[in-house]
């Protein structure tokens, strides 16, 4: 299996099969991609690849030759030559041509690449985060988490039960990709909350780092609907193998569909928001808000990882007094900056449905209900 | 100082010379002999190998099958952080030093380094600054994981506090690397014996002078990022810290200014090295000697201007990754001319194989394949897809293990014999060879497919299409790592004994260090070559 694969590796890149099929993720070589950027930058790859191939065969070729004849056990005797004007002249020239060739295209494939559309159709702000994905549609008021996929998430514990092989797209699935029309101009303006991470998916043709403090902005333009999984290319702490990026590229009617949905969800999700607060609404809302931003450390069953991120059932301060609950979700950690602080994040009710939620969740039962005024006081 | 002081001074230097090390334990620690001072550089660097390499080996291990089987995600990035740490700082460059520690004395016809006692302190320094750099892994929050590159915020003021430590560590390693730079800097062109012009100076002291000057510009650079990132944790500094007015990318500047040159610190005297093996064994003079010196001049000055092409991805304003972009495609033609050159000098020799000569093969052949994926990835369009994938790792260990580290290992091979006085295990050094060079291509050759695929570097776990691939290398960089084994067995022995070696056991081999008995004597030029000498040794004295 794995000889046969390497085998068709080298096979093909050595035979030059640049098939149709390419639109999939390749096993070995460049993905095609499904963007002109990404059939660009897969052409320049090419290009270059069998550029270096031919100087390759020319040198290793001379060397080769050499190595067979001119060696003393063939009766070789050395020459004494150390200089020659023009083979020296000569190869510095052709190389300078080489790089020439090779700078023009590249020139103006980066100019391409980096040109930005005057009316976008579609903008949406990609925030990375410790270690998921938040993606805000400004001109549509909708923005959500996009977290690994729980079965991802259980099979990837050291000393799962679960297999890899069981999850499907294992380390490529996410709860909720991000959606966008295809054939349209969309623009995507990345950014970071804490630490710097990047977003990729291969098969749009480009990388781009998330940066705290700046906007990174890139325009894509999916020529077909499908989905298309990438994952963070920037080491950014213990998550970063555990953020892909999937995008859902649909039909603009499709797309227009999803948008008046999201907007329905987020209404209701408004009006139970306002909703009178009670131990119910807090534990649910509060479940919620544990998902997408504490689970992704403390894991879904709050038993955290050992060693990195401490279990919040039994733990001492998570049934402990209420004060110093609040004041490490609402403060962060004065210890571990990983811990950080989500007062500003997160809103006071929010706090009080997670803080609630985490004090009565698994085994643990202190039976607090702790209230949005609480939040407020403990700021 | 009158002329009886200097005759006084010049009896005791005189007497001296007869002396042999101090005995007993203190004499290493004492020492300021360049000899010894470059065994223990070779000694601490053959540590430091085997300690990164049980890392680099656990890192392996882990990526053998997809989900977690070893390490935690947090652990496995303080292995993938130390490993980059400890070979760059503790593996290859005192190894490089310890070369220059032995050879350029030798080679430039001087009795020691410039600040024998200086040079003592040098070496020195390593010890306290590995530990302090390894011992974060046994504390609380365990050792950094923010990849050797130390990026902030991840490594400012996201970091556990055994960061500070890594910063103490680099400061250290990085006034060792200064004073040493200084020292054989100094040596060049102040001791080098009288008749010994400049240009007719042996390849590997002229690769050291250049890297001696690249060393004085990158280290001082490194220490100011790293203080800066001190600063940011501790004294309320916000360089890097964007929530309060710094610019994170602003350390990736600083950093690759240092980065960048750092490469070529670790590859130059390679260069040097294997333009002293090549020739040797083909039994002819070094093609375009010239070419080759102004090509790493070339080179040095280059490498102060490429820095952003590790940053093409930041969001840099598209005038400057164009800029980038042409400065590191400029690298490759003095790099080209180099290879070239090296191919021109075997051209028509008359060559042999033993084992110096068979790891500078080694190291032209797949030197020459970094420098290919090197060009592939300075294209800015392409390297959007290549950046911080498996392909910049199949590329760094291209250039620096295949690089670097075997034109140490042959540099070692090469002098082995002159420093000992024995002929080392002929057979058992093919052995080890071919392992090597056969393991090493397992290990990283796939990579380049794994990255091109899709694979980001420094993930402790990877989705399953990438598993064939991570299988493979994992057993070659298993068989490589044993392999080492055999090469500190050999070492060992050869020390220990084995065949004698005459003054110069390699026939074609040129230099003032081939006029010394094998071994040399404790001090040696105490009395300065003469020109006769110098000359036959120099470039102009073949046949
Ligand atoms: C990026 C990883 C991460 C995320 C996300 C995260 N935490 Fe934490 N959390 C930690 C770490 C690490 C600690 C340990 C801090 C320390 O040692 O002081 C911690 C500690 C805690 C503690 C104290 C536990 C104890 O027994 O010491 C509580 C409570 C807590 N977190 C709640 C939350 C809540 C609520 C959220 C979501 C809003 C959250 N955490 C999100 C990493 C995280
Ligand atoms: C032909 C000459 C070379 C060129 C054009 C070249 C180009 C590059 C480029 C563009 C990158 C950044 C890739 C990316 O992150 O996307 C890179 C990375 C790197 N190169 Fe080279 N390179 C060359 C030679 C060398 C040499 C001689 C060395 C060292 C001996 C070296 C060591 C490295 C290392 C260590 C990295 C990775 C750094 C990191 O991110 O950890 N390169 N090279
Ligand atoms: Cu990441
Ligand atoms: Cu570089």
């Amino acid at each position: 299996m794995i000889w046969k694969k390497l085998l068709l590796a080298l096979t093909t890149l050595s035979t030059a099969v640049i098939a149709a099929a390419q639109e999939e993720p390749s096993a070995f070589n460049m993905t095609r991609g499904v963007t002109e950027i990404s059939r660009d930058a897969y052409d320049m790859h090419m290009l270059l690849f069998w550029i270096c191939v031919a100087i390759g065969v020319g040198v290793f070729g001379v060397m080769t030759w050499s190595l067979i004849r001119h060696r003393r056990s063939r009766g070789a005797k050395a020459a004494k030559f150390s200089e020659n004007t023009v083979v020296e002249v000569v190869w510095t020239v052709i190389p300078v041509l080489i790089l020439v060739g090779v700078a023009v295209p590249a020139t103006a494939l980066l100019l391409k690449t980096n040109a930005e559309s005057p009316n976008p159709d579609v903008v949406v702000d990609v925030h990375g985060s410790q270690w998921k994905w938040e993606y805000v549609y400004p001109d549509e008021g909708i923005s959500f988490f996009s977290n690994l996929s729980s079965a991802s998430r259980d099979a990837s514990q050291l000393g799962a039960k679960e297999s890899p092989a069981d999850a499907p797209n294992y380390l490529l699935d996410v709860d909720n990709p991000l959606v966008v029309p295809a054939g349209k101009d969309v623009r995507l303006r990345i950014t970071s909350d804490d630490v710097i991470h990047a977003w990729w998916v291969p098969q749009l043709g480009f990388k781009k780092d998330a940066v705290p403090g700046q906007f990174n902005n890139i325009d894509v333009h999916i020529g077909e609907p499908g989905t298309y999984r990438g994952q963070c290319a920037e080491l950014c702490g213990s998550g970063h193998a555990y953020m892909p990026v999937v995008v859902e590229a649909v039909s603009p009617e499709a797309y227009t569909e999803w948008v008046a949905q999201q907007k329905q969800a987020a209404a209701q999700e408004a009006e139970k928001a306002s909703a009178p607060y009670s131990r119910e609404v807090a534990m649910s809302q509060g479940k919620k808000v544990y998902e997408s931003a504490c689970a992704s450390c403390h894991q879904s069953n709050g038993q955290g990882i050992e060693g990195t991120f401490p279990a919040l059932e039994g733990g001492e301060i998570t049934t402990g007094p209420v004060e110093g609950h609040l004041n490490i979700v609402i403060h962060g950690s004065e210890k571990n900056p990983v811990m950080q602080a989500y007062g500003d994040q997160l809103s006071d009710r929010e706090i009080a449905a997670v803080v609630t939620y985490e004090r009565n969740a698994w085994s643990n039962d202190t039976g607090d209900l702790v209230t949005p005024e609480a939040v407020e006081a403990a700021r | 100082m009158n002329q009886t002081a200097d005759s006084v001074v010049d009896q005791i230097e005189h007497e001296h010379s007869h002396h042999g090390p101090r005995k007993g334990p203190l004499r290493w620690l004492l020492t300021v002999n360049h000899k010894d001072v470059g065994t223990m550089y070779l000694v601490l660097a053959l540590v430091a190998l085997l300690v990164g390499g049980v890392m680099a080996l656990v890192i392996r291990a882990e990526l053998f099958q997809p989900g977690l089987q070893l390490t935690q995600p947090q652990f496995f990035n303080s292995l993938t952080t130390m490993h980059g740490l400890t070979m760059i700082f503790l593996a290859i460059m005192p190894g490089l030093t310890g070369l220059a520690n032995w050879m350029v004395p030798l080679q430039v016809g001087a009795d020691d380094m410039y600040w024998p006692r200086v040079n003592n302190w040098a070496f020195w320094m390593l010890p306290p600054a590995a530990i302090m750099l390894w011992i974060g892994f046994f504390m609380p929050q365990g050792a950094p994981g923010g990849g050797w590159t130390l990026y902030a915020p991840l490594s400012s003021t996201y970091a556990p506090p055994s960061i500070d430590w890594v910063i103490m560590a680099i400061h250290i390693m990085g006034i060792s690397s200064i004073l040493g730079a200084l020292n054989i800097i100094l040596t060049i062109l102040k001791m080098r014996a009288k008749g010994m012009r400049l240009w007719d100076m042996p390849l590997f002291t002229w690769t050291w002078l250049i890297t001696g000057f690249l060393l004085l510009l990158a280290m001082p650079t490194l220490a100011i990022a790293v203080t800066m990132l001190l600063t940011d944790r501790h004294l309320g500094t916000a360089f890097f810290d964007a929530t309060n007015g710094g610019d994170p990318v602003l350390f990736q500047h600083i950093f690759w200014f240092f980065g960048h040159p750092e490469v070529y610190i670790m590859i130059l005297p390679a260069f040097g090295v294997v333009s002293e093996i090549v020739p040797a064994f083909s039994r002819k003079p070094l093609f375009g000697r010239t070419s080759m010196i102004w090509a790493v001049i070339a080179i040095t000055f280059l490498s102060a201007i490429v820095w952003a092409h590790h940053m093409f991805t930041v969001g840099l304003p598209v005038e400057a990754q164009v800029l980038f972009m042409y400065t590191t495609m400029l690298i490759a033609i003095p790099t080209g001319i180099k290879i070239f050159n090296w191919v021109a000098t075997m051209w028509r020799g008359s060559m042999t194989f033993e084992a110096p000569m068979l790891w500078a093969l080694a190291f032209i052949f797949l030197f020459t394949i970094g420098g290919f994926s090197g060009l592939m990835l300075a294209d800015v369009p392409a390297d959007y897809q290549y950046h911080d994938t498996y392909f910049v790792v199949a590329h760094l260990h291209y250039v620096v293990v295949t690089g670097s580290l075997f034109a140490i290992i042959a540099g070692v091979y090469y002098w082995l014999p002159k420093w000992t006085g024995h002929m080392y295990n002929e057979k058992l050094s093919q052995w080890h060879f071919w392992l090597s060079a056969i393991s090493v291509n397992v290990t990283f050759f796939p990579m380049h497919f794994a990255g091109l695929a899709g694979m980001p570097r420094r993930i402790p776990d990877y989705p399953l299409q990438f598993m064939d691939f991570n299988m493979i290398s994992t057993v070659g960089a298993f068989v490589f790592g044993f392999s080492q084994l055999l090469f500190i067995w050999l070492v060992i022995q050869t020390i220990r004994g084995g065949k004698k070696a005459g003054d110069r056991p390699w026939d074609g081999a040129k230099g003032l260090e081939w006029t010394l008995s094998s071994p040399p004597p404790y001090h040696t030029f105490t009395e300065p070559p003469s020109r006769q000498t110098i000359h036959e040794e120099g470039p102009h004295g073949y046949h």
